[in-house]
């Protein structure tokens, strides 16, 4: 990967952090926002596969984990976006056939992620709500991520492709 | 001739056994964050800050940016308070200056009945004013707010949050030109509170919840004190206002939930603040605090 390309990536999910920050909470229910990070690592998943998503849930989650105003232990929301990311690359065959498909990973993706994160607040007794309250926020999430996944998930595949892929996929394997 | 078998032998993995290599690994990386960060004095602090100082000034720059198109909110969900938080920003000043004096449970009387040595003069709190810039999701479970103000500004971590209509919550985390403050409404968040009416104090503990479900739960430490209906409740300060100063308005009886089994009370507090529509706060600063805004100071009591 070149470092323009790693940069152009960078910027992308510094623009997915701040933008669900800032932007959606003009627009949040209860406090919930559309999880832009996420929808930012499940079609990075699955344009370029399983490992990537894992690699770039990994520096995503990392961000909303250390990010102001996050006061949660850091590692959390990385540890979700990491096996979000691996997950959604498995299924990127069925996400790739149809539209419906790619809203139905991101919406599975997002009922995984938020899901994961809740139950590592619960190991870790770190800010857990009682089980209603954090079922409500998981369905709010879901819906919002499905609402915006027409609208996001073309939009991120373009940015993707003016992004540009590296050229050697298939020596790749062979070398390593 | 024997095939070596290893891994890293002679057959090159398929993607999927990389890609699952590549999961173990950050997964195992994950972990090692969530374990280091999970001690009380966490060697992840210089980095979080670090953090802090690149993505909070992007996020006062991304909210001074949409801050003319933050009305859309006021169209796509009917929410009174963000309506009533433009009037309230052109008067920000002096609202928030007004708001020390004009408190709802008189500040001098706590002051007298304390008994202690606070004379009146040290009450008047001087304000710093910030605006929210960013609100953490409540997919984070956690209720936080970024500031656009910081140690430049001279805001400091344990410091009050107020806006013009109560307690708001304390700072945590302080970076240069931004501040992470707690909402009083996480489940983390506990103040000490005090009725207005008969002076008892007790316990107040976020639920973790905001908007109209935001509620805060009350303990009184005598068991046998019933708060009223509407009662006021106002913080009773800690030692040197570290991290909540005395006197400011938190929020009002609801309702009072008493459980025979724990043979205690709980009144479920209604904030004063709409946690919803956050926007103009004032951090509560030391007396003479020099900064690169201009510090608010209370009009001397009367």
């Amino acid at each position: 990967m070149t470092a323009l390309r790693g940069a152009g990536f960078a910027a992308l999910v510094c623009a997915a952090v701040v933008a669900q920050a800032v932007v959606f909470r003009f627009v949040a229910i209860d406090g919930v926002v559309p999880d832009i990070a996420l929808v930012l690592v499940v079609v990075a998943a699955i344009d370029r596969g399983p490992q990537f998503g894992a690699v770039l849930g990994f520096a995503a989650g990392l961000l909303v984990d250390l990010a102001p105003p996050a006061d949660h232990i850091a590692g959390r929301w990385a540890l979700a976006l990491v096996v979000v990311g691996y997950l959604a690359g498995r299924v990127r065959d069925d996400a790739r056939s149809s539209a419906l498909g790619a809203v139905l990973v991101v919406g599975a993706a997002s009922f995984v992620g938020t899901s994961l994160y809740a139950l590592s607040g619960v190991v870790l007794g770190d800010g857990a709500l009682p089980v209603d309250e954090t079922l409500r926020v998981i369905v709010t999430s879901v819906l919002w991520d499905v609402l915006l996944a027409p609208l996001l998930v073309p939009l991120l595949l373009r940015a993707f492709d003016l992004l540009g892929r590296d050229p050697v996929p298939a020596r790749s394997r062979v070398l390593h | 001739m024997l095939q070596d078998r290893r891994p890293r032998g002679g057959r090159a993995p398929t993607p999927e056994q990389r890609a699952r290599r590549v999961l173990g690994l950050l997964v195992l990386a994950c972990l090692t964050v969530i374990i280091l960060d999970a001690r009380a004095s966490s060697p992840l602090d210089p980095l979080r800050s670090a953090v802090g100082n690149v993505v909070g000034p992007m996020e006062s720059a991304t909210a001074t940016a949409v801050r003319p198109f933050s009305d859309l909110g006021d169209t796509l969900q009917t929410n009174h308070g963000l309506r009533k938080d433009v009037a309230r920003l052109e008067a920000a000043n002096a609202q928030l200056r007004g708001q020390v004096a004009t408190a709802p449970v008189d500040r001098q009387r706590l002051a007298e009945l304390d008994g202690l040595t606070k004379v009146v003069g040290d009450t008047g709190y001087s304000m710093v004013a910030a605006h929210v810039v960013a609100v953490g999701p409540m997919q984070s479970f956690s209720r936080t707010v970024t500031i656009d103000a910081g140690t430049s500004s001279g805001v400091h971590k344990d410091m009050t949050v107020l806006n013009s209509d109560g307690l708001v919550g304390r700072v945590v985390r302080a970076t240069r030109s931004n501040a992470t403050v707690l909402l009083i409404v996480d489940t983390d968040s506990v103040v000490g509170g005090r009725l207005g009416t008969n002076l008892e104090i007790g316990f107040l503990r976020g639920r973790g919840s905001v908007g109209d479900t935001g509620r805060l739960a009350l303990d009184l430490v005598d068991n046998s004190v019933v708060p009223a209906k509407d009662d006021v409740v106002v913080t009773w300060g800690s030692k040197d206002g570290v991290p909540y100063v005395a006197g400011i308005p938190i929020g009002r009886v609801e309702s009072v939930v008493s459980s025979p089994r724990q043979s205690s009370r709980q009144a479920v507090i209604e904030p004063f603040v709409d946690f919803t529509a956050l926007d103009v706060v004032g951090v509560v600063v030391p007396k003479g605090t020099k900064g690169d805004r201009p510090v608010l100071t209370a009009g001397a009591p009367q």
